[in-house]
This record gives C-alpha cells, structure tokens and sequence, in this order.
C-alpha cells in the first residue's frame, strides 16, 4: 500500500475473443476507467482454471475478476460455461477458506462492451476499496 | 549378508501423526527380518526405548535413514525435525501427513484459539468453569513444568526443514516402501532430490479398472452411501466425488477395489501445484449444467468442497490456511 490511500490491485482474466477486445475497445474508445486492473488475457474464459485463482490470491491480489463471452457466444462453444462453473465452485470454497466471495466476480464482456467493461472495472474497484486489503498474502507469510 | 558392508542406520519418527505410519512399517511382517538384516533400528518411539536425548548424543549425519510421519502441529514436532534433520544423511517425507499436511492439516480451517477455546471449554463433555488453559510453561512447586506449544498452523515437513524425499499415502503401501528400503539398500541409483518416490506420475484414473466413458455428465452428486454401487462403473459418472483424476496413482487403488472412492492420499500428480483446485476444475467439468441457479444447485450437494478436495493437502494447498 503506498501512503495512506488503499491501491487495491486486481486481476483480471479475460477471453480472447470477446472481453479482451471488449477492453481493448474502451481504450480505443478512450473511455477512462480505474488503473487498479492488471488484465491477463487468455484464449478462453474455459482455460480460468481454479488454480490460477488461487494463485493470484496468495500472490497478493485484493480482487480477481473473470471475463468470457456471453452465454452461447463462446468461440470455443462451452468454455465459458466452465468458467461458470468453476467460478461457482470456487466462489463456495473461498468463502470457506476465508477469503471474502465479493473479492471473485464473473462477468461476461462482449467485444462491443467497452463501456460495460469500463463501468464493471470501476464498480468492481470501489467494491474492493469497500472490503479493503486482502489478507490472504499476510496470513501465508506470517503461517507458522 | 551381515559383515559384507556396514549396515544402515534406520530411523522412524511420529510427529503429529496417528501412529497408522508406523504400522504400515511394521506390516513388512516377516520381511522385517531382511530389513533387520540390512540395517539397524536406532530410533523409533512406536518400536523401541530410544529417547530423545539419543538422538541429541549422535553425531550429526549418523542416521542414514529417517522415515518422518506425521505433520508439524506443535514445537516438539518441529524440534524432532530439526534434530533429525541434522542427525539424517536422508529424510523421508513418509505418509500424508509429513508430505503434505494430511488429516490433522485440515485443522487450518481454525484457529489456534478456536481450537483450544472448543476442546478446553466449549465441548459438550467438558467442564471448566474456570477456562484452564494449558500453557507451554507452568511453575509448580516442584519446579517448573514444560510442554510443547501448540502452534497456530500444521505444516508439513518440508515447510519445516529440508526434505529429500517423499512416500505419499495414508499409510503408504508397504510394499511400495520395501521398494524404496530395497533401493537404497541395493545402492541403486535413486531419483533427484525432492522427488516423490514409492509411487506413479500418472494419475489415479489412468491406472483405475472401472468402466470409464468418456461423457461424464453429472446433475446430481451423492454421498457414497446415498447410491447403491453398481461396483463397476466409474465412481464419478454414478455422480460420487472420487478424487481419482486429481490424485497420484501408485497405491494400487485399494480403496476403489474395496467399492470406496478415492480420497487422495497420495496427493497432486506431478506437475499440479493445488489438488483442490485441480480436483474443482474437474468436477466444474463434468456438471451438466448450464444455467446459475441449476449449477448453483448440484454444487449444493457438495456439502464441505475444502475439506473434501483439501482432505490432506489444505497446508502445502495455494492458500494453505484459513485466511485471518
């Protein structure tokens, strides 16, 4: 954290296909939003694998956001159904382990949506500033 | 045999562990006589009257093989660690619990003080009016009193000090171990370090003889008890949570022969950094759903995800630890 302002750092992993250049299209379209999102873009929504959650977590992250193709416009057919899934799932065992289920959120982003994507990033980083700093990197450091 | 070279010195040790380590050692049954003949007991509490203070008088690096089982849960734990860390040529991760954490690994769904205040004042059998606590050190009148301070978190061996090799399992197989002792005995040439030894690379699934399709398509789990077993069919396409594509095959799938589901004892195949994750990302593959709320509801039969996925593995998991 620098100075007294809470930065949250989120990670954002978006499809390909559509949420990347839906992202890609609010840049373009030159729509501001917050710089708190690092996005990592992935060929589909299906390749979130838990893991990767779970590693951006205890590597420090305060949020993670998943992005995909609407239902049904998946490029590969179901992977973003997957996504769905796994998100679902994922959402039950963080809550379990300790981590706020806010901090997880699916969205689907289309590749027209910059404005959506612009506004989901925003609305998502006051959602994080709200639940303030993850504690899931401090609890492994200091695990003993 | 005896003469030809000087025999091993062998050593096992029970931390935080129940004790079913040590007895898949012992069921080596009359093979314990060539494991006698090649070398020699010089430490194990379950066996023999070794105390510590024997190991504290041996020459660093005079055991050549120590067998750890059981995980780090207190500060004797970690002191026999470190002590036969620095007393062993080699030490062996042996069973879940030092491997990974195992069973008593689950307790880091708590906290320290959720633990004590639940054992020492809230069970139902327990009467302590006034919240007597044990504490690490205690002055009476006879002197001062010690013992072990009862850490916060489990972890496994290598978490603790520096391990050379793992034996999964819970307990491991013994003739996987007898593998493993013939090896070294022999002087074959043993893998690299921090290998897992005494069993597969391949997962369960690949090695498992039940009737596999490859549409596993799941709109309800069950309980194993609430389906009958036809006990031929994968456990995972009669909808009963197996952990076999999430775990490391070698153990001669015994529970699947027995018509149980795999657990996971033997932990992640290589290359898989978190079983529970790599086990939810297997399961969110097979449910045969595709709206929220019908998702939402076969998840709902999957009562505990983290104790289930994690059931050995929540302290060298990604997130280790409930997060506080």
């Amino acid at each position: 954290m620098d100075g007294l302002e809470f930065k949250p750092r989120i990670v954002a992993f978006l499809c390909n296909w559509c949420s990347y250049t839906g992202a890609d299209l609010a840049g373009t379209s030159r729509i501001e939003y917050k710089a708190n999102v690092r996005a990592i873009r992935l060929m589909c929504s299906g390749r979130i694998e838990p893991t990767l959650v779970l590693k951006a977590f205890s590597k420090g992250a305060d949020g993670v956001l998943l992005c995909g193709c609407h239902p049904g416009d998946c490029h590969y057919q179901e992977g973003n159904y997957r996504c769905l899934r796994r998100y679902l799932l994922l959402q039950k065992y963080i809550k379990q382990i300790g981590i706020e289920p806010e901090r997880l959120k699916l969205e689907w982003i289309s590749a027209s949506e910059g404005k959506q994507f612009a506004d989901l990033v925003n609305s998502f980083t006051e959602t994080i500033i709200e639940l303030g700093p993850s504690k899931t990197k401090q609890t492994i450091t200091v695990f003993k | 045999m005896a003469g030809d070279k000087p025999k091993l010195k062998l050593a096992v040790y029970w931390a935080a562990a129940c004790g079913g380590c040590c007895v898949s050692v012992l069921d080596v049954h009359e093979k314990l006589f060539d494991v006698v003949s090649a070398a020699d007991l010089v430490f194990w509490p379950i066996a023999l009257d070794t105390k510590y203070e024997d190991v504290e008088n041996m020459p660093d690096k005079y055991i050549d093989l120590t067998l750890f089982n059981g995980a780090v849960r207190n500060s004797e734990n970690e002191h026999m660690a470190r002590l036969l860390r620095k007393k062993s040529k080699t030490l062996v991760a042996y069973g879940s619990c030092a491997h990974m954490g195992g069973i008593p690994g689950l307790a880091n769904f708590s906290t320290r003080e959720e633990i004590l205040r639940r054992v020492f004042e809230e069970t139902e059998s327990v009467v302590n009016t006034d919240k007597i606590r044990p504490v690490p050190e205690y002055t009476a009148k006879e002197g001062v009193l010690e013992i072990p301070e009862f850490y916060n978190d489990v972890r496994s061996l290598s978490l603790v000090v520096d391990v050379d090799y793992y034996i999964p399992g819970c307990p491991p197989q013994t003739e996987r171990l007898l593998e493993v002792f013939t090896a070294i005995v022999t002087g074959a040439e043993l893998p690299p370090k921090g290998s897992v030894v005494g069993a597969d690379n391949k997962t369960q699934c690949e090695e498992c003889t039940r009737k596999k399709s490859e549409n596993k398509k799941i709109k309800k789990f069950y309980r194993p008890w609430e389906i009958k077993d036809d006990g031929e069919t994968c456990f995972l396409e009669q909808g009963v949570i197996c952990m076999g594509p999430a775990t490391r095959a070698g153990c001669g799938h015994r529970c699947i022969k027995g018509n149980a589901p795999c657990r996971g004892c033997y932990g992640p195949p290589s290359g898989a950094i978190d079983p529970g994750a790599k086990m939810m990302s297997a399961i969110a593959g097979i449910i045969d759903e595709k709206e929220p709320e019908e998702i939402s509801r076969v998840i709902e039969d999957i009562a505990d995800p983290g104790g289930y996925f994690y059931r050995f593995s929540l302290p060298v998991s990604l997130i280790r630890r409930k997060v506080q």
